[in-house]
């Protein structure tokens, strides 16, 4: 196991270049710690598979350095750097039986017949393949196929590092789950540093302790699933986690009031802005309370999705999603309050801090 | 389930029937009628029972045909997968290399089998060919209208230069078809490059190379125009396939009893070895 350290890491496909744009990775600097599980969240062409195959070094950086537990990796192999990682499409060599598969890593590096067996039986048993040794690998089923990518990353002690490139893409819903806790279970009882690339909020929230949100090639946000859902840094957070996502209005700040059109919405602090351009009231639909004081609002559409409501609806010409009770009712001349609590001020689409 | 029976139904296979029958069923029968008769000509025939199939079957003739074809078969396979495999394996991913790679490989394939063996005839040619005249000029002997050795050599480079690209092409498909997870997971796992080629690349490659091999094993043995061409069949005999035999026979000699009872054993054999060939593959695909 070991921390791994992305210092200054930028890439760019066509290579190095003068122009910001071509960058798919802009700058990077990052630490992950050792035995901690992190989750890159972002929607596709973030970049976030880049950044996982700098780790992995199937990339090299245009730019910065790659080190792990403070060793200089950024110019070895693959083979070198000891890591493993588990692809969207399971990779299984299919002539050979699930025993072969898994010993198939520990021959390569010429470990010895008796250490490989001792290895590969331990490993099927943390991956719950047992009884399945030798079987050949082709019949088997996507997730007994999944588990068998991670158990060739498994089956060597001394990985540095379990990367997970969407692992869970192809496996049917109700096995995601059980395989999503096993996973969880696994990094519980091993501490394997390990990063998870997803596109799924649910994923990542669930998996991760710390949550790395990307977002046009940059990390916006790092934080506990806590501190990205009750305050996103950045407004593509807001948006991007959360169903549905943070509703996000422009507003004037008057010291601690924020004006909305024709209201005005008491803030628990005064925001430190400077001068920015475009002011922002993010507010996630969970803490918008709907009844009968406050804004008015004219409800456009309910959906009732089962344990609770999702209410759409305008205020100021502005669309807002509400959560509601699954018993609650709508009163007939609805209008809306904010929650304090839930209320994050963006300038230029960046969080900023509220004052006394 | 009940279900509607209508005799008038039989009536929808009928064109399929009919179609069938004209291309495959009826000059099938006029060959075993053939075989089992004699003629003289004028159309008058007479029973020869199985006399025509005893007599081949004893005829050493016919039997050093078959040898010849199996080994020019099995030399020609020997050849052509290897070499294939590794030019697939060396061809080009992405780029601009892939589509002239493609074009070149596909040309041979274009040709008319005739056409190559004139090529090749020409080619070989002791005072005008290219090939022929500056390895004489060289200092080695070769002439492949005299020497056996030299038309065996000529006919096998001959069906190499022209079919090998087929299995180049259905290689190439294969490979191509394996994702790039597979590679990274191999370098990931210390995969070694004959052990990529192992265990990813040759799996991968194994259902089109069985086709490969089914259709090169299936054509050379049928093999009758370019060594027509090339060697008429000689020096001697020592180029005479089955199907050059068999034109021989039944167009040379007009001996039509025998050459129906030759193309009959011939189509069995084909059809027995075809039969070998699926029952392999299929068992291989699903046994393991």
């Amino acid at each position: 196991m070991a921390s791994i350290e992305l210092d200054h890491i930028r890439h760019a496909y066509a290579g190095p270049s003068k122009a910001a744009t071509v960058y798919a990775l802009k700058e990077i600097h990052y630490t992950f710690e050792d035995g901690g599980a992190y989750a890159l969240l972002g929607p596709s062409g973030c970049g976030k598979t880049t950044l996982l195959n700098i780790i992995s070094g199937l990339l090299h950086p245009s730019h910065g350095r790659l080190r792990f537990d403070g060793r200089d990796v950024t110019e070895l192999s693959t083979q070198e750097r000891n890591i493993a990682q588990v692809f969207q499409f399971p990779v299984i060599y299919d002539t050979m039986t699930v025993y072969d598969n898994l010993a198939f890593p520990l021959r390569n590096r010429g470990v010895t017949e008796s250490e490989v067996d001792k290895k590969v039986r331990e490993t099927l048993k943390m991956i719950d393949l047992a009884d399945w040794a030798d079987r050949k690998a082709r019949g088997l089923t996507a997730d007994q196929k999944q588990k068998i990518s991670l158990g060739r990353g498994l089956v060597r002690s001394d990985v540095n590092a379990i990367l997970f490139d969407e692992p869970l893409t192809v496996i049917d819903p109700h096995m995601k789950w059980v395989l999503r806790s096993q996973l969880k279970q696994l990094h519980q009882r091993f501490g394997y540093t390990e990063i998870y690339v997803t596109h799924d909020q649910t994923e990542a929230l669930t998996f991760a302790q710390k949550v790395v949100v990307m977002f046009e090639g940059e990390i916006v946000q790092i934080g506990t699933p806590a501190e990205l859902f009750e305050r996103p840094k950045h407004t593509f957070v807001g948006y991007f986690i959360g169903s549905p996502g943070m509703n996000l209005m422009p507003v004037d700040i008057q010291g601690k009031n924020a004006r909305l059109g024709s209201q005005s919405i008491a803030l628990p602090g005064a925001p430190k802005t400077a001068g920015e351009s475009k002011l922002e009231l993010g507010i996630r639909p969970e803490y918008v309370r709907l009844g009968r004081e406050g804004m008015p609002i004219s409800v456009t559409k309910v959906e009732d999705i089962g344990r609770h409501k999702i209410v759409r609806a305008e205020l100021e010409g502005r669309s807002l999603a509400a959560i509601l009770g699954e018993d609650d009712d709508i009163p007939a001349e609805p209008k809306v309050r904010f929650d304090p609590a839930g209320i994050n001020i963006y300038a230029d689409s960046w969080r900023v801090e509220m004052g006394a | 389930m009940e279900k509607t029976l209508n005799n008038k139904a039989w009536f929808l296979v009928l064109p399929v029937l009919v179609l069938v029958a004209f291309s495959a069923v009826i000059p099938l029968m006029t060959v075993v009628n053939y075989s089992v008769q004699d003629t003289f000509g004028n159309n008058q025939f007479f029973w020869a029972g199985t006399e025509w199939f005893q007599e081949l079957l004893a005829s050493s003739r016919f039997w050093a045909a078959i040898g010849r074809n199996l080994v020019f078969s099995g030399i020609i396979l020997a050849i052509e997968v290897p070499l294939g495999i590794l030019i697939a394996l060396n061809m080009p991913r992405k780029g601009w290399g892939v589509p002239v790679c493609l074009v070149l490989m596909a040309l041979p394939l274009l040709i008319p089998w005739n056409v190559v063996g004139t090529i090749w005839q020409v080619f070989g040619r002791t005072d005008i060919g290219l090939m022929g005249y500056y390895l004489n000029a060289l200092g080695i002997n070769y002439n492949y209208v005299q020497n056996p050795i030299d038309a065996w050599v000529t006919v096998i480079v001959m069906d190499v230069w022209h079919w090998t690209s087929l299995v180049v092409l259905l290689c190439y498909a294969g490979l191509v078809s394996i994702p790039d997870a597979f590679y990274q997971a191999a370098k990931i796992d210390g995969a070694s490059r004959w052990a990529v080629f192992r265990y990813i690349q040759l799996p991968k490659m194994q259902r089109v190379l069985l086709i490969a091999v089914l259709l090169r094993f299936m054509d050379s043995f049928m093999i009758y125009t370019e060594p027509f061409v090339v060697t008429g069949g000689g020096p001697g005999n020592s180029t005479t396939f089955l199907s050059i035999d068999l034109v021989k026979m039944a167009l040379g000699q007009f001996d039509l009893g025998p050459a129906a009872a030759m193309s009959l054993v011939y189509f069995l054999i084909i059809l027995l070895l075809s039969w070998v060939f699926y029952t392999v593959m299929t068992n291989y695909d699903s046994g393991r």
